[in-house]
């Protein structure tokens, strides 16, 4: 193996490592005097977007399949898929933090994104656990400093620190648990472990190594009772970065604890089926699904703050998510990973618009969205499409994705075992669809009352009031990539085919 | 042809998302029109013996990786609701004539939920069927929640959840069957053999989440609230339209797809239909709210139907497709002429106040609509309830006397609170000359007259009621072969 034939097949995550230097670099140079230096920050968001895209073509150039030292890095059609769905989420978020942040720092904030962007290429491209853990963390340190990245926001800081705090505290779970995997297995690759697991029984100590595992890739999905860090981080971080934390770190997790709970211990699945419980890794997510469906719809109907409430639905989705997974096979990994593919690409449009109303608005209360619909038909009806697909109305993907996944659910046994996961997954939607509502109803219903605009105003960004323009809901390219998102969840929900062909393909 | 109603009825909404608000009411009657032409002549047209099977016309695969299928069909009960969808979706746009603030956004929901429903009716996919079915739910949601009048968005978001609570019911039962079938094509589900131990628990699930939009009795008290509270549209379509959605899922989808599980619960079914006619009516007969009476009305009215559905024998259940016909027709010219005709003029619709207005005089071809409309809610000979609440009964008589005996009693309730309501609103000559007090007759002098829209609407309502009451062979000669071919029947 020469090191040629690696940075070949490694081009992806090189390009995006070199991309993030650049824009690094070219975030320090000072172009003139403007205080805002906006043209500097515009070309490094020219130079990201630019970046990203190339890396999407050395993805589409890369061989069918390749694995290299014993799956460290590993490349297949899923890893291709989930490493573009990856890269075009980072897109988004450069698109989203063209205006949001102070544009001083601009090419740093960038860069995370990047780098953050190839700690999710690892984590989806590699079958060893070494690796994997690599990945984890380079994701995690860069998303820890963009959730505080805002200086002169108290809330970013208090979210980045117990983002922080919580993120290596589980960091440390899924090491000790790693290691303990290790010494029973003897080796890092998922493979292997699957292969030395299915000749033992499985023993406490294993039985410990997994759950630890799992307890980090819970905090990571923001599943119950490992999501306390969720609400503030969504909250209190600007906004780009929330949107990546519940989008792109979201996706590459669930694809990366597929893997792990479905090649790695496979042999240790159990099951969760009513009546029927077996020992194993199944019940326990079971259990993190059903706290998560409960915990997460129940407190969101108590939010008052949009971005709270996205945070605590996150919740709640992580546990339907998580139904695939227990579930098992072919069917239930892919309807696990079209569900976080919609998912995310849905999270990322409502966040740009909780981004453009914030800056229009100075808020992302609820009150805040009153009268959306009078101010920006468009952010209106993208909000309504991402607030309806969450809440899994057709005609729009989560509606789909839901199905796609239930029926998966229900599929295993003659007994239909997991009917209970389901039908709470089914009353935790019946919830969810109120607060959904409340949403649109201040948008398209509530007129904005005329004495709370005006103490807002004060409280807002500077920004706000820079022009006529930008009142109308954003810039040009942000609309645009707003009705881009919102037409794919609209497409994949009418035309879910090609993608669930191509997820369904993709799996061994 | 009749998969056309879908295609122009959406064709229409998104067309409206474009227009300027001047042309959207003019979108909206062509569309629905268009719609309306094209189940006429798809009824006179087709040939019945095409009709006494679930026809398929078109398909094509959606996502073959699960199964999924674009597959419409249609049959003389498919037909018939195709019918009264279109028909009330004519009149529900002549009388929002008059809608005046953001009118695009209003036509647009409309037709979204007049284009669902017509999905529904005619799907041979049960996803498919599933998707028009919960489409239908948030559109209600912003047409009662931004155009409703009294406590609207209770109301609103009332009707919503518990659609979704039954959509919920629905989608279970749904997935189990799917999984169970591998299948979603509404044919081989109904060839399935389902074991009977797994349709004694799927049925009573998608069978009460189907009913709870047809407004079975303990699970019914989204529809008055819900029909309070809309505009009057809203209100023509919910009940014109929408509780047939749920009644017709429980025939097309839960009863024919397992008739084991109908066995097993069918004399429940009857024993909350019946509970449901009497305690809806005995509720209406002490409502003050005009809309209420009418809302619970209606409650008593879909008792028909689950009672036919629940007697498993032709007639009964040819009569319950009826009586969806009967009823969406007569509900909606009721909610006309309150919520359109009388509570724009007056403001009001409290019985007591209204009695004091003179309303016959004042607004002459409004109370002709009201008598005609409540003489065929109570089952005049000659009006369309009739012929279909007869059919019911006489269906019902074989197995379930008693409870023919009881809705008898039922139909007296039906009468008298039907009779009160007419009286209090349109007849009641006021004993007390001091009682009529200046602030009324002020009121008499400002009504604006009937507009033509109304006049319109209303007639198109009431010939249809008049014409299927006369001639109640030109539905039932294409429902019943339709009935036949189910697999549910005893014989």
């Amino acid at each position: 193996m020469s090191y040629l034939e690696l940075l070949k097949l490694a081009a992806p995550e090189a390009i995006v490592a070199v991309t993030a230097l650049a824009v690094l670099a070219i975030g320090l140079i000072r172009w003139g005097e403007s205080p805002s230096n906006r043209r500097s920050s515009a070309f490094c968001s020219a130079v990201a977007g630019l970046g990203l895209a190339a890396a999407v073509g050395a993805v589409l150039m890369l061989p069918q399949s390749a694995t290299l030292f014993g799956g460290m890095l590993v490349i297949t059609p899923l890893t291709s898929l989930f490493k573009i769905i990856s890269l075009s989420l980072a897109f988004f978020t450069v698109v989203l933090a063209r205006t949001d942040l102070s544009s001083r720092n601009h090419g740093e904030y960038l860069a995370l994104v990047l780098l953050a962007t190839i700690g999710l290429m690892l984590l989806v491209g590699s079958e060893e656990l070494l690796m994997i853990f690599i990945g984890l963390e380079l994701t995690g340190l860069s998303l820890y400093v963009m959730t505080a990245f805002d200086k002169t926001d108290i809330h970013s800081a208090e979210a980045g620190l117990k983002y922080f705090l919580f993120g290596s505290t589980a960091s440390a779970f899924t090491l000790f648990g790693l290691s303990l995997v290790y010494g029973m297995a003897g080796t890092t690759g998922l493979a292997a472990i699957a292969q030395k697991l299915s000749a033992q029984t499985l023993s406490p100590l294993l039985f410990a190594g997994i759950v630890m595992t799992l307890v980090g890739f819970a905090f990571k999905i923001a599943a119950a009772p490992f999501h306390l860090w969720a609400p503030d981080a969504y909250q209190g971080a600007p906004v780009p970065s929330a949107a990546f934390i519940a989008s792109g770190s979201k996706v590459a997790s669930f694809v990366v604890l597929g893997k792990i709970v479905l090649v790695g211990f496979g042999p240790a699945h159990g099951s969760a089926a009513w009546h029927a419980m077996i020992a194993g890794w199944a019940p326990v997510l079971a259990v993190l699904a059903a706290l998560s469906i409960v915990i997460g719809n129940l407190v969101a109907l108590a939010q008052s703050n949009v971005r709270r409430l996205l945070a605590y639905s996150a919740v709640a989705h992580a546990g339907y998510t998580l139904l695939g997974l227990i579930a098992g096979g072919r069917e239930g990994f892919s309807a696990t990973l079209f569900y976080t593919t919609v998912y995310a690409f849905t999270l990322v449009g409502a966040f740009g618009v909780v981004a453009l109303v914030r800056r229009e608005t100075g808020g992302d209360d609820l009150m805040n969205f009153a009268g959306l619909r009078t101010r920006s038909p468009l952010l209106a009806g993208c909000m309504s499409i991402f607030m309806l697909s969450l809440a899994g109305l057709p005609p729009l993907a989560g509606f789909f994705g839901k199905f796609y996944l239930f029926s998966a659910a229900l599929r295993p046994g003659e007994n239909h075992g997991l009917l209970w996961l389901v039908a709470l997954a089914l009353l935790g939607s019946l919830i969810s669809l109120y607060y959904y509502l409340i949403v649109l109803k201040v948008v398209f219903v509530d007129e904005p009352a005329q004495h709370e605009t005006s103490p807002l105003r004060r409280h807002g960004t500077p920004k706000s009031n820079v022009g006529g323009s930008v009142d109308q809901g954003g810039d040009f390219l942000q609309r645009v990539s707003l009705s881009v998102l919102g037409a794919i969840v609209i497409f994949l929900g009418l035309i879910p085919g090609p993608l669930v062909d191509r997820i369904i393909a993709s799996l061994p | 042809m009749i998969a056309w109603t879908i295609y122009v009825t959406f064709a229409g909404a998104v067309l409206l998302l474009f227009a300027g608000p001047a042309l959207s009411r003019w979108i909206a009657l062509a569309t629905t029109l268009a719609g309306f032409a094209v189940s006429l002549i798809a009824l006179f047209q087709t040939p019945i013996a095409d009709l006494a099977h679930f026809t398929t016309i078109v398909r094509a695969p959606w996502v073959p990786m699960l199964g999924m299928e674009y597959h419409l069909a249609v049959d003389g009960i498919s037909l018939t609701l195709a019918l009264v969808t279109s028909l009330t979706a004519v009149s529900a746009v002549l009388f929002s004539w008059d809608v005046d603030h953001r009118q695009n956004e209003f036509f647009f929901w409309l037709l979204l939920v007049v284009g669902g429903s017509y999905g529904v009716f005619l799907s041979a996919d049960l996803f498919l069927l599933f998707v028009f079915y919960e489409l239908v739910i948030v559109p209600k949601y912003f047409l009662i929640a931004i155009w409703g009048s009294t406590n609207k968005e209770y109301g609103a978001m009332k009707l919503t959840l518990y659609s979704f609570f039954g959509g919920a019911l629905v989608f279970i039962g749904i997935i189990a069957s799917y999984v169970t079938a591998g299948s979603l094509n509404l044919h081989d589900l109904a060839e399935f053999p389902f074991p009977p131990q797994f349709q004694s628990w799927a049925f009573p699930v998608l069978f009460l989440g189907f009913a709870v939009l047809a407004g079975i009795w303990p699970l019914h008290t989204w529809a008055p609230t819900g029909h309070v509270a809309a505009p009057t549209a809203g209100s023509m379509l919910l009940a014109g339209i929408i509780m047939k959605l749920g009644a017709y899922g429980g025939l097309r989808v839960a009863m024919n797809l397992f008739p084991q599980g109908f066995q097993m619960w069918s004399g429940y079914i009857a024993v909350f239909a019946v509970i449901g006619i009497l305690y809806a009516a005995a509720v209406a007969l002490r409502q003050r709210d005009l809309k209420f009476v009418i809302g619970y009305s209606s409650v008593s009215h879909m008792g028909f139907v689950l009672l036919g559905l629940a007697t498993a024998n032709v007639l009964g259940v040819s009569g319950a497709v009826l009586q969806m016909f009967s009823h969406g027709v007569i509900a909606a010219l009721l909610f006309a002429v309150a919520g359109r005709m009388i509570y724009r003029r007056t403001h009001t619709r409290n019985l007591d106040e209204l009695s004091l207005m003179n309303l016959n005089r004042a607004l002459p071809f409004a109370a002709f609509s009201f008598v005609i409309a409540s003489a065929a809610s109570m089952g005049i000979p000659g009006f369309s309830g009739f012929a279909a609440e007869i059919t019911i009964l006489i269906g019902a008589w074989r197995i379930y006397p008693i409870a023919v005996w009881i809705t008898g009693a039922g139909m007296v309730l039906v009468a008298a609170f039907t009779l009160r309501a007419l009286k209090r609103t349109f007849f009641d000559t006021v004993e007390d000359v001091k009682s009529i007090t200046s602030v009324t007759s002020s009121h008499r002098e400002t009504f604006e007259p009937i507009t033509l829209a109304e006049k319109l609407g209303a007639g198109l309502l009431m010939f249809a009621t008049l014409s299927v009451g006369l001639y109640p062979k030109l539905l039932l000669d294409r429902i019943v072969p339709a009935v036949e071919a189910m697999r549910f029947l005893t014989k």
